[in-house]
């Protein structure tokens, strides 16, 4: 059974007799499956909240139609209310009340228990415990994300939407919070969470790729990298910004951009040869040139997409 | 390397608030033109000695000198002589582009006819002409921090600080971004930047990773990974700041 089905929903913000306001969510549809662990992967400003929002039953949407564990998101919205866990992107907990009273108002407004459930949030809780006594507001940013996980579980969740978790966190605690999400997995829960980091997207059983209020892609990792329509070739050489400027002018070029220690590059010749390139950079002054035939990663393939 | 062509010189720079050392005896210089990439965990004292460097906090101990001003003494003309961006401060939303760049422009000290001239070669080089009379508001998050960016390089300074610049900007974007970083280093600017992509970490010339208020590791990015014997800036980053006591 699905967890969530969403179909053609659409948000515009602003619309009045004189503008068009901002469209948001154009056309949106997509489905989760129980205990699957969805992201939706695309900058800010390509729609992710809005997304979140309307399906948490904060925004209703203009058009288009979305439910949650069956329940319809705008007729059923109690019932979405008391079984989804949300942590939205902005710290929104007490900030006057110590981690702990937040646990507990969160646990008590669901009519539950810290205690019932506690074996969801060990893992993550017993890292914040020893400032349990500690005001929310003067926490780190890490601590807050864990409080903030906590209580969106604390009731027992049968959907956790997380709104770009690891937005300014730095890769090792990133990371941290993936394994976390593992292991909530692996309790049935269905999660669904936004990111602008697309080596996050490879963590995820299946990813929706959105811009611009748009999905661009929506399948399992694995599949949209293996669906890269070229070739992809890693180059190195001495000089990065004279590469890139180099390859650029390639004549035989597709697409080139930098990618870490390398320039990502694709070519209109299906028989492209690297020996020619290779003369081609060296005859620009390059030196130290590699070239060689790479997989393509969900970054390669958003790029792709976004031209 | 030559004495004069040091832009940022730093020695055993140290902040304390009470009991916690946030930032630690740092030690190391910066040359005109590199992008020198400013790393670390949440926490490890990024914000802190960026405060130092630009003027903006006196240190509780050490030495510093920014495009040759002294940190303690000269801090209005170290903040005449950088510029600084980060991704939750760059340009007043209900102000248009203009007016932003004419803000800025006026800020900096440049006169109305180098304003003018900045102005037109700013736009023309981000394709903002069509936009200039636009709320800054209104404009895609990658647009304003191209702008944001262009708008702190105004006055040219000798140094440009860049906190975090490309947080959650979509990945053409973000390599647009970086072409200006370039351009900008091309130009004899010091490029002095935050990021928590690797990947943006080896399109510096020289990295440092700071790991509970010390500056750990500083060289390029080929040699630290050579040095950690690992693949990529990735690895080395988790080795380093995995080692990390002081949690976020």
């Amino acid at each position: 059974m699905e967890a969530i089905v969403v179909k053609n929903i659409t948000k515009t913000y602003g619309k009045g007799k004189k503008t068009d306001g901002t469209l948001a969510v154009d056309n949106v549809s997509f489905t989760v499956g129980k205990g699957e662990l969805f992201g939706l992967i695309g900058p800010d400003g390509a729609g992710k909240t809005s997304i979140f929002r309307m399906l948490t039953t904060l925004l209703v949407p203009d058009s288009g139609s979305a439910t949650v564990d069956g329940h319809d998101i705008v007729s059923d919205f109690r019932q979405i209310r008391s079984t989804v866990g949300y942590m939205p992107g902005k710290f929104s907990l007490y900030q006057d009340l110590t981690i702990e009273e937040n646990l507990n108002f969160f646990a008590t407004v669901f009519g539950t228990t810290i205690e019932e459930n506690y074996h969801l949030i060990r893992d993550i809780y017993v890292q914040i415990e020893p400032f349990k006594t500690r005001r929310a507001g003067k926490l780190s940013g890490g601590m807050k994300q864990k409080l903030a996980l906590c209580c969106a579980l604390i009731h027992k969740p049968t959907t956790l939407f997380l709104d770009e978790p690891t937005t300014g966190v730095d890769p090792v605690s990133r990371k941290e919070f993936w394994e976390m999400l593992k292991r909530l997995k692996a309790q049935d829960i269905t999660i669904i969470v936004s990111t602008p980091y697309m080596d996050e997207a490879a963590l995820c059983d299946r990813i929706a790729l959105i811009q611009g209020g748009k999905i661009l892609s929506i399948d399992t990792p694995q599949r949209i990298v293996q669906s890269y329509p070229e070739q992809l070739f890693a180059v190195k050489a001495n000089e990065m910004y004279r590469l890139l400027q180099a390859l650029e002018n390639y004549p035989g070029i597709l697409r080139s951009y930098a990618f870490g220690e390398y320039a990502h590059a694709t070519f209109r010749d299906p028989d492209f040869k690297t020996d020619d390139l290779e003369a081609y950079l060296t005859g620009q002054g390059l030196t130290s040139v590699r070239i060689e035939a790479i997989e393509a990663t969900i970054e390669d393939s958003f790029i792709k997409l976004l031209n | 390397m030559m004495q004069d062509d040091q832009v940022i010189v730093c020695e055993k720079l140290t902040k304390r608030f009470g009991d916690f050392v946030a930032t630690d005896e740092i030690t190391f210089e910066v040359h005109k033109g590199e992008i020198f990439g400013f790393l670390g965990a949440n926490g490890a004292g990024k914000t802190t000695a960026m405060r130092m460097l630009c003027g903006l906090s006196a240190p509780t101990s050490g030495k510093a000198t920014i495009a040759g001003f002294d940190v303690y003494t000269q801090t209005e003309q170290i903040k005449k002589n950088i510029g600084y961006m980060s991704q939750k401060f760059s340009l007043y939303e209900n102000l248009t582009v203009l007016e932003n760049i004419e803000f800025f422009g006026g800020i900096y000290g440049l006169s109305d006819q180098q304003i003018k001239d900045k102005t037109n070669e700013l736009l023309d080089r981000l394709g903002l002409k069509s936009e200039a009379k636009k709320l800054v508001a209104s404009l895609p998050l990658g647009w304003k921090q191209k702008l944001s960016f262009s708008v702190a390089v105004l006055h040219e300074p000798k140094i440009v600080f860049l906190d975090e610049p490309t947080g959650g900007v979509d990945p053409v974007t973000r390599r647009q971004f970086w072409d200006l970083i370039y351009e900008a280093a091309n130009r004899g600017i010091t490029v002095f930047v935050t990021t928590h992509y690797m990947d943006e970490a080896e399109y510096c010339n020289r990295i440092s990773i700071m790991v509970d208020g010390k500056m750990e590791v500083l060289d390029t990015p080929a040699n630290l990974k050579s040095q950690f014997g690992v693949r990529s800036m990735d690895e080395v980053f988790y080795q380093l700041a995995r080692s990390a006591k002081r949690g976020d």
